[in-house]
């Protein structure tokens, strides 16, 4: 009642910006003020460690230094073979999971407990653990490749050939439960009728598969490899843990060459501009991207 | 509510109590300062709060800080590289009121440590530090293995020579690939562990140790920031792939991103027969080896030059601390001659005359002759402001070329300094 009459006078509008006041206040404040730093910062000479050196505008300076950056274009590289390579099998294996226990079986609950154990780590302990697990003398990846086949000694991280592979394999074991876990989901909603129509027209599981789970699913998968994108186009903390970006720059992701210029070189205005580039390409390939994905939801 | 007033009560006690905070990297020495200071408290009833962060996010953990103007620290023991920084962007507080007030005079410590962990401009009489941990990067071995008869005669045999300390890099490389896959008491060990890591400096602080001693001069000495020609030398050209030599035919599989740690494991664990690392360490090593039996101590060989690349820190007091008197009077006590003589005892290097000069100091420990060789030939990374960009562009072509093996020795020298010139050219340098 009181608030009843607290409220008195106060029109819909108003409450409703009353709610949602402190949510714009926090994201202004967190999210687009940083953003027009940044691109004001992106315009000039700013280092930020440089106390007492006043930033001088140095116009598009920055962003022609980025643009033509080899070794810039070298980590994009590295982060477009990652981010494809990393979808590309979550999306394969976590299907074919979700499909797996999708069925009735026995111990159904118990493996799906354990197959999505690894999304809950920490992604700077998987790093941790998995250097070890990646040791050519005493690691336990080397052990089982070679039980299959003898290669011999080999040395995934310390490898430029192997290296950007041994951070796909982290990272498809820690996270192909959560494309797992949302096919899973859109494999829950399909419903059985279109299954038992289908059978009643005889058509073969293979047919099922293609006509009916896939376009259902289909949504499902490009959501959760929609945010794997965004996870992997930013990812940091694993790779610099397993690798610190080695050997040489074979697995330094734009991400961690950003860190490298933002906060240990500190190159603020430049860094704020290699920022801007990467979201302004996040944020286009991700437009795309959702007009795509609402195109094959409406089919 | 008995609990809360003990709190509160625990609360006002600590706030009335004097005292400041330490920051220095988590290592050895570390806890052996820990120790040594629990004197000057009782002296003098100052608490010393220490926060010690392991190595590869010290400098990020303590520049960042420094960046900020932040207060957590009234002291801290900052590498020798950021002496530059610390003076010329204000953040550490210069000495030299100070230091004449208390009548501690510099020419009571060595020079060489003066000159690379307190003064700004280089060689100049501005102190922003007091020589806190003289360091240089050393090398241990397995004295045991070496003492072998059988071990002995076959390398005698071999190469023509004693197997022993080695007297250059390529005696080095020779003992190295002897032991290298060699089974020793049913087991596979392997030459060196030596520094290859990636993200912070390691690898450079590694193969500056064979160029330096091949004669590697960052700079033309009479023109300052002319590198070419120096930097990348023949003689550091060839320093450079002498140590992608050294790291592809001696070190233990898997040792392609290792620092001060991960060789101290690889030497501890009996893998390896030679492992690089800062003196710093020795203490440590040498404890676990009481009749001296297993590990033998040298400083870094010669090859065209003697030379060893310089570790160690300075002690300074932060510019942003509201307690910078006590501050210095911690200092002012850790310049004692007797405090240094009992800092050495424990475990910290220390850099005063009167205990480096003691008669009995070469023989105190089995690497403190070594630790004096060492720190008559040391040679520094730049201590420019601006040397994280600086080592940055070197960690990464290094750590390519001789980890990864891409393309050659002179084209990653030529690389980093089109980095450095850059770098230069952004702080006004050229």
């Amino acid at each position: 009642m009181s608030v009843k009459k607290k409220f008195k006078g106060l029109s819909d509008k108003a409450v409703a910006w009353l709610f949602i006041g402190p949510s714009v206040f926090l994201l202004l404040a967190i999210n687009i003020y940083p953003l027009i730093y940044a691109i004001r910062m992106s315009f000039t000479n700013f280092y930020a460690n440089k106390i007492g050196r006043e930033p001088q505008f140095v116009g598009l300076k920055n962003y022609i230094k980025v643009l033509n950056k080899e070794a810039i274009w070298e980590k994009m590289q590295v982060t477009a073979n990652f981010m494809f390579w990393t979808l590309l099998l979550q999306a394969v294996i976590g299907l074919g999971l979700a499909l797996l226990l999708n069925r009735k079986f026995k111990g159904n609950e118990l493996l799906t407990t354990l197959i999505v154990l690894p999304m809950m780590l920490s992604p700077a302990v998987v790093g941790v653990f998995w250097t070890y697990l990646y040791n050519p003398q005493v690691g336990l990846f080397n052990y089982v490749v070679n039980f299959f086949y003898d290669f011999g000694s080999f040395d995934m991280i310390g490898s430029s050939e192997l290296a950007p592979w041994s951070i796909v394999i982290v990272d498809t074991w820690m996270w192909t439960p959560f494309t797992m876990l949302i096919c899973l989901a859109g494999l829950r909603s399909v419903p059985n009728y279109l299954y038992e129509a289908a059978e009643v027209d005889r058509a073969s599981k293979w047919q099922q598969f293609i006509y009916i789970t896939l376009p259902s699913v289909l949504p499902f998968l490009l959501l959760a490899l929609l945010f794997r994108g965004i996870e992997n186009f930013k990812m940091f903390d694993m790779v610099v843990e397993l690798t610190s970006g080695g050997p040489g720059s074979a697995t330094e992701l734009a991400s961690i060459n950003l860190k490298r210029e933002a906060f240990e070189k500190w190159k603020t205005g430049y860094s704020s501009a290699f920022a801007v580039i990467l979201f302004v390409t996040i944020f286009g390939f991700g437009n795309v991207y959702v007009k795509v994905m609402n195109k094959i939801k409406e089919r | 509510m008995i609990l809360l007033f003990v709190s509160l009560f625990t609360f006002s006690a600590n706030s009335n109590a004097k005292s400041i905070t330490l920051g220095w990297a988590a290592w050895d020495p570390a806890n052996a300062l820990q120790e040594l200071t629990k004197e000057f408290t009782a002296e003098t009833g100052i608490d010393v709060n220490f926060e010690f962060v392991p190595w590869p996010n010290f400098a990020d953990r303590m520049l960042n800080e420094l960046n900020n103007k932040g207060k957590t620290f009234d002291l801290l023991i900052g590498d020798s590289q950021w002496i530059g920084a610390g003076a010329v962007y204000g953040h550490y507080v210069k000495l030299n009121d100070f230091f004449d007030k208390e009548g501690i005079s510099m020419n009571d410590f060595s020079p060489a440590t003066v000159y690379a962990y307190s003064t700004w401009p280089k060689g100049s009489e501005n102190y922003y530090a007091l020589p806190a941990m003289g360091d240089a990067l050393a090398w241990a071995y397995r004295k045991d293995w070496f003492d072998r008869p059988e071990l002995k005669s076959e390398f005698k045999k071999k190469h023509g020579y004693d197997l022993g300390v080695p007297a250059s890099w390529d005696q080095l490389y020779d003992m190295c690939t002897f032991f290298q896959g060699r089974e020793i008491d049913g087991q596979k060990r392997y030459g060196a562990a030596i520094n290859t890591e990636r993200g912070s400096e390691g690898i450079t602080m590694g193969v500056t140790a064979a160029m330096y001693a091949w004669g590697m001069e960052y700079e033309n000495p009479n023109k300052p920031y002319d590198m070419e020609g120096y930097f990348n030398s023949p003689q550091a050209v060839e320093a450079v792939e002498f140590y992608r030599k050294l790291y592809e035919d001696c070190a233990p599989p898997g040792h392609s991103d290792a620092y001060m740690v991960a060789n101290l494991d690889a030497y501890k664990s009996g893998q390896v027969a030679f492992q690089m690392n800062w003196y710093a360490f020795w203490p440590g090593v040498s404890k676990e080896d009481s009749d001296g039996r297993v590990s033998g101590f040298f400083a870094n060989p010669k090859q065209n030059v003697a030379a060893a690349t310089l570790g160690g820190q300075g002690i300074s007091v932060v510019k942003y601390s509201d307690k910078q008197d006590l501050a210095l009077e911690y200092i002012k006590w850790f310049a004692r001659p007797d405090v240094q003589q009992k800092w050495w005892d424990l475990g910290g290097y220390s850099c005063h005359n009167d205990v480096l000069n003691s008669p009995s100091f070469p023989t105190s420990t089995v690497y403190a002759q070594g630790f004096l060789d060492s720190m008559g030939i040391v040679k520094d990374f730049w201590q420019e402001p601006t040397f994280v960009e600086l080592m940055l562009p070197m960690q990464e072509a290094i750590h390519d070329y001789v980890v990864n093996g891409k393309g050659t020795a002179k084209g990653a020298l030529d690389k980093i300094i089109e980095e450095w010139v850059e770098v230069f050219e952004a702080d006004g340098k050229l």
